[in-house]
């Protein structure tokens, strides 16, 4: 996947310009940058969900998985059910890898609304292995997760890239995974020149 | 798809999902209905057709602001919106779930009301086939609605104001038809006005909810 060139824009105002960098099978690209700098409207971006004002987006269509600050999970459904339910829309067969990879399958039958807010991360994780696609664009992902299960976490990424997938994700801590790092500070939109503006209102 | 229409069926009837709240309105309305007009039975009769299409409108009006906004909080409509689902399917799939646990009911029920408000035995019928054709452009309008209103907090108020002008023709139709019914006239005319709004309404407003709902994702 080769991003160009990027430019976006958050709420009409633009954050990030001339964002350029290439994600290959088998690595992991780990995004930085300080609060309010543009790293999930980047993603968004990236996964599909909002238009860039400029740059293209090449090699990734259709084959995009994305994993945002929200879970996406039904609390009156169960585990079972919502991971089921994931996998049907993706066509991806069976829930079983990810039940184990997550540990979940302790908590099959239990409401997500029982879930303690680390457990309904993982099981918002979980429905990554079964979208079966080779993109993961992870926006922060281990928020409320205990150490041992940023471990977990860390080894699914892991073999996911050993499989020849890609990550992409935004974090604040060392994940100890393989890969590249990106600030996007670096990238930060200049603001318009505002001088001409206030010669109307002045 | 069906795993979609699975879950959102699964989804209203479980604690909280809101089913049977349009059906319980209507069932308000048609009783309070009587009291208020008083025990005078051919008034009844002659407004019954109208009473009842009226209050099956605004009972599934009533369950609109719900229908897209619970995915969009939970995070799930971003979701759908990079899975291989088209957000065109997914609206239509929305509505045919709302139409089946808010309008389906609603369409059961109102011959038992009918019998509350002295319908004429000729309208029965009518009043049902002419709810089977018309509620489910009401459902589809309403998805059209929610769809629009979809990150707004609050958006019930903005969503009736917007809503209700498109559900007119529908009301006008819909009523007309159980109306000629009751009195034992043709309903030709009306009907077919009917099913052509829902057929106009269910081949294009999926495009229109979709196109909106992808500008509220952003």
């Amino acid at each position: 996947m080769k991003i160009a060139g990027l430019s976006i824009a958050r709420g009409g105002a633009p954050v990030l310009e001339g964002v350029s960098f290439e994600l290959t099978p088998g690595r992991a690209l780990i995004l930085r940058g300080p609060n309010g700098c543009g790293k999930t409207t980047l993603l968004r971006t990236i996964a599909g969900l909002q238009p860039p004002l400029a740059g293209t987006i090449t090699g990734a269509e259709e084959d995009i998985a994305y994993a945002a600050h929200s879970d996406g999970i039904k609390l009156t459904l169960t585990v079972g059910e919502n991971l089921t339910f994931w996998a049907e829309i993706f066509a991806a067969g069976s829930i079983e890898p990810a039940l184990d990879a997550f540990d979940l399958r302790g908590l099959l039958d239990r409401p997500a609304g029982a879930l303690s807010a680390g457990q309904k991360r993982r099981l918002g994780l979980a429905r990554l292995l079964v979208t079966g696609r080779r993109y993961w664009i992870l926006d922060e992902p281990t928020v409320s997760l205990d150490r041992a299960s940023v471990h977990q976490f860390a080894g699914v990424v892991e073999r996911h890239l050993a499989d020849g997938g890609a990550a992409l994700i935004a974090t604040h801590i060392d994940l100890g995974l393989e890969g590249e790092t990106l600030d996007v500070s670096q990238f930060k939109a200049k603001l318009p020149d505002l001088e001409e503006f206030d010669e109307a209102f002045l | 798809m069906k795993a979609l229409l699975l879950r959102d069926l699964k989804l209203a009837l479980r604690a909280g999902g809101g089913f049977g709240l349009g059906l319980a309105f209507f069932l308000i309305v048609t009783v309070l209905v009587p009291f208020s007009v008083g025990p005078q039975s051919e008034l009844l009769a002659r407004i019954a057709p109208g009473v009842l299409w009226l209050g099956a409108l605004l009972a599934c009006l009533l369950s609109l602001d719900r229908l897209l906004a619970l995915d969009w909080e939970d995070g799930t409509l971003d979701l759908m919106a990079t899975s291989p689902l088209p957000l065109e399917a997914v609206v239509t799939i929305k509505a045919l779930a709302h139409w089946i646990t808010t309008s389906l009911p609603l369409v059961l029920a109102a011959p038992v009301l009918g019998i509350l408000l002295n319908l004429p035995t000729a309208g029965f019928q009518w009043l049902v086939v002419s709810l089977l054709l018309g509620t489910p452009a009401l459902s589809v309008i309403g998805t059209f609605g929610a769809a629009l209103t979809v990150g707004l907090k609050r958006g019930g108020l903005l969503l009736s104001l917007l809503v209700l002008p498109l559900y007119v023709p529908t009301l006008i139709f819909g009523a007309e038809a159980a109306r000629r019914g009751a009195d034992g006239m043709s309903v030709e005319t009306p009907l077919l006005m009917l099913a052509g709004i829902s057929a106009a309404t269910l081949a294009l407003l999926p495009f229109a909810s979709a196109a909106v709902l992808r500008v509220n994702l952003r």
